[in-house]
């Protein structure tokens, strides 16, 4: 199962993604990961929240541009080489990463990826034995 | 050269179009006179009564009318028919203000549709032919107005309306479409389209193209006939007045005719509204002469042209109108070049944007800066910063394509563009001359 990230759309200059962080702020929302892509003009924010629809309507009624991206989370122990062997599995299965980013639990790390086809990586990481995680599950991590 | 729809009316002499002007003309008056109270009341304010109009001789006696009455008499106020005799509405939003609502009759619609045939034949259409409508459908007049005219001529329609440029080409390449209906720039884009597939000019079964609903240039028109392998024939219209076909371009591309019997052109002056000579640059009025349900008398168009009555070689006697240059009011010279807001608003709505943004002006080193401001939209968004920019290229692309010059295009937050009084601030020209 895919999950679903918030992606952002913010201008680059001082003071839109505090605008950004406030308006989540106002309504509780709180942000899990989050990973930032910028160009001289602009920056897209990506952002795993524990209400991603609560967090995408609040966003467009505060006029900024939020839409849901689907993305695949694995789970992997906080320690040395489970990354690589993560990664080992990718490519064994042949799947190309746009992006990635991660955040770290109290036991565990989490790794987030967004991949061409979501649907196909999934089933052929499966395929491999790594099974991603649910919303519900990384809402409760 | 003998491709016409309705060659009577098409080629008649023309005093005979003088002829039936005159008669058409008093008798329109007094209809929407009796019909209409806006218009006696905007009349008698004018001092003019039907009494006084007795031919195209006493059309300057007639007050214009704008799009401001267009609003100030929204959504009825301009209606001559009860309702239930009107069969349709198309709407236009316009750069500024609220909507404007046109109702037709169904006798509306059918000499519409013969003008937009009259467009299609004069490109070579016949009843051999597929007719593919990529024109939105819709409230725009486009889709409905040419889908119309190739039903008269009897091609075979193909009612695409606009975007999904992968099926286009499917459509195009398997029911073998000779003629193509839709922007020019959506032309453009959909010739190269076909390039990027590998297809040659002479792998594209189309052999005509009618383009219209924005401003192009003659470097386009080349341009597209070279990569799609056609013949690229211009249209005009206006929804106000009906929609495409007021005017079309026949096989000698040297300016549009406009279809007389059924709309008066004038060409004013636009700031004092005095009528000008032929052959004199102005503004294009025209008086609608058959209209049952929305008809409008002496509408300033802003659009800026010239007319000639010159013969034309393909046999038509309708006078011809050049392309027009774009709105008289909202002209901007950069880097030597006419820039009209309403070219740059058509690039941003073809490329899926809405129409909010901001021209910025400046001038660095002698050299004219030009950025165009645009809000992004949650349609053109993806999380992907390598596909955002690469819809940016395809803005800055079409803009220059339109204008002839390089514009800089920022994407910034929706709602962000300066409102002054609730209407966006469109130009900030910083130059100091
Ligand atoms: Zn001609």
């Amino acid at each position: 199962m895919s999950v679903n990230q918030v992606s952002v759309f913010l201008e680059n200059k001082p003071g839109t993604l505090n605008k950004m962080t406030e308006v989540l702020a106002s309504h509780n929302i709180n942000i899990r990961a989050l990973s930032l892509a910028e160009t001289s003009e602009f920056g897209i924010v990506r952002i795993l929240v524990n209400d991603v629809f609560e967090a995408t309507n609040i966003l467009r009624e505060n006029n900024l541009i939020a839409i849901l991206t689907p993305v695949l989370a694995y789970e992997i122990e906080d320690k040395a080489g489970d990354l690589n062997s993560l990664l080992e599995k990718f490519t064994a299965a042949n799947v190309n990463i746009e992006y990635m980013y991660a955040f770290a639990g109290k036991t565990r790390a989490y790794m987030i990826f967004r991949v061409n086809d979501t649907k196909k990586a999934e089933a052929l990481l499966n395929s491999k034995g790594l099974k991603s995680l649910t919303q519900e599950e990384i809402s409760a991590v | 050269m003998g491709n016409y729809f309705q060659e009577e009316i098409e080629c008649a002499p023309i005093e005979k179009i003088k002829a039936l002007q005159d008669e058409l003309l008093p008798k329109q008056v007094r209809y929407v006179w009796e019909n209409v109270p806006y218009y006696r009341k905007k009349m008698e304010a004018h001092g003019v009564t039907p009494e006084d109009i007795k031919s195209t001789a006493d059309l300057y006696k007639l007050p214009f009318m704008s799009k401001a009455d267009l609003r100030d008499a929204y959504p009825y106020g301009l209606l001559a028919v009860p309702l239930k005799d009107c069969v349709r509405i198309h709407s236009t939003s316009g750069t500024t203000g609220k909507r404007v609502i046109i109702f037709y009759t169904q006798e509306d619609i059918d000499l519409w549709n013969d003008c937009t045939a009259r467009a299609i034949v004069a490109a070579g259409g016949t009843k051999e032919d597929v007719c593919q409508v990529a024109y939105g459908y819709g409230l725009f007049t486009g889709g409905a107005g040419l889908d119309g005219g190739s039903h008269k001529v009897g091609c075979l329609t193909v009612p695409m309306s606009s975007g999904n440029t992968e099926r286009q080409i499917m459509f195009i390449m398997d029911l073998q479409a000779t003629i193509i209906c839709c922007t020019p720039s959506y032309a453009a884009y959909i010739g190269e389209t076909f390039k990027e597939m590998g297809y040659k000019p002479e792998d594209i079964p189309l052999k005509a193209g009618i383009f219209g609903a924005e401003a192009w240039s003659e470097e386009m028109r080349r341009d597209i006939e070279k990569t799609l392998g056609i013949k690229a024939y211009d249209i005009y219209g206006l929804t106000e007045i009906s929609g495409p076909g007021v005017a079309f371009e026949c096989s000698e591309q040297k300016g549009m005719h406009i279809n007389e019997d059924h709309f008066l052109a004038e060409i004013i002056d636009p700031d004092t509204g005095e009528v000008l000579p032929e052959g004199t640059q102005g503004e294009l009025v025209f008086t609608a002469l058959d209209k049952k349900a929305f008809p409008l008398i002496r509408y300033r168009t802003r659009d800026i042209c010239t007319l000639t009555r010159e013969k034309c070689s393909c046999g038509r006697t309708h006078v011809r109108m050049t392309k027009p240059k774009g709105r008289s009011d909202d002209m901007l010279i950069i880097r030597g070049v006419n820039v009209f807001p309403s070219q740059i608003e058509t690039v941003l709505m073809n490329n899926g944007y809405a129409a909010n943004y901001q021209i910025i002006v400046g001038r660095i080193n002698n050299t004219d800066t030009f950025e165009v401001k645009v809000e992004m939209t949650p349609d053109m968004f993806t999380d992907n910063v390598g596909e955002v920019q690469a819809r940016r290229k395809v803005l800055e692309d079409g803009l220059r394509a339109m204008l002839g010059i390089k514009a800089k295009v920022t994407l910034v937050a929706p709602k962000s563009i300066t409102r002054s009084e609730g209407k966006a601030v469109r130009v900030i020209d910083n130059r100091k001359i």
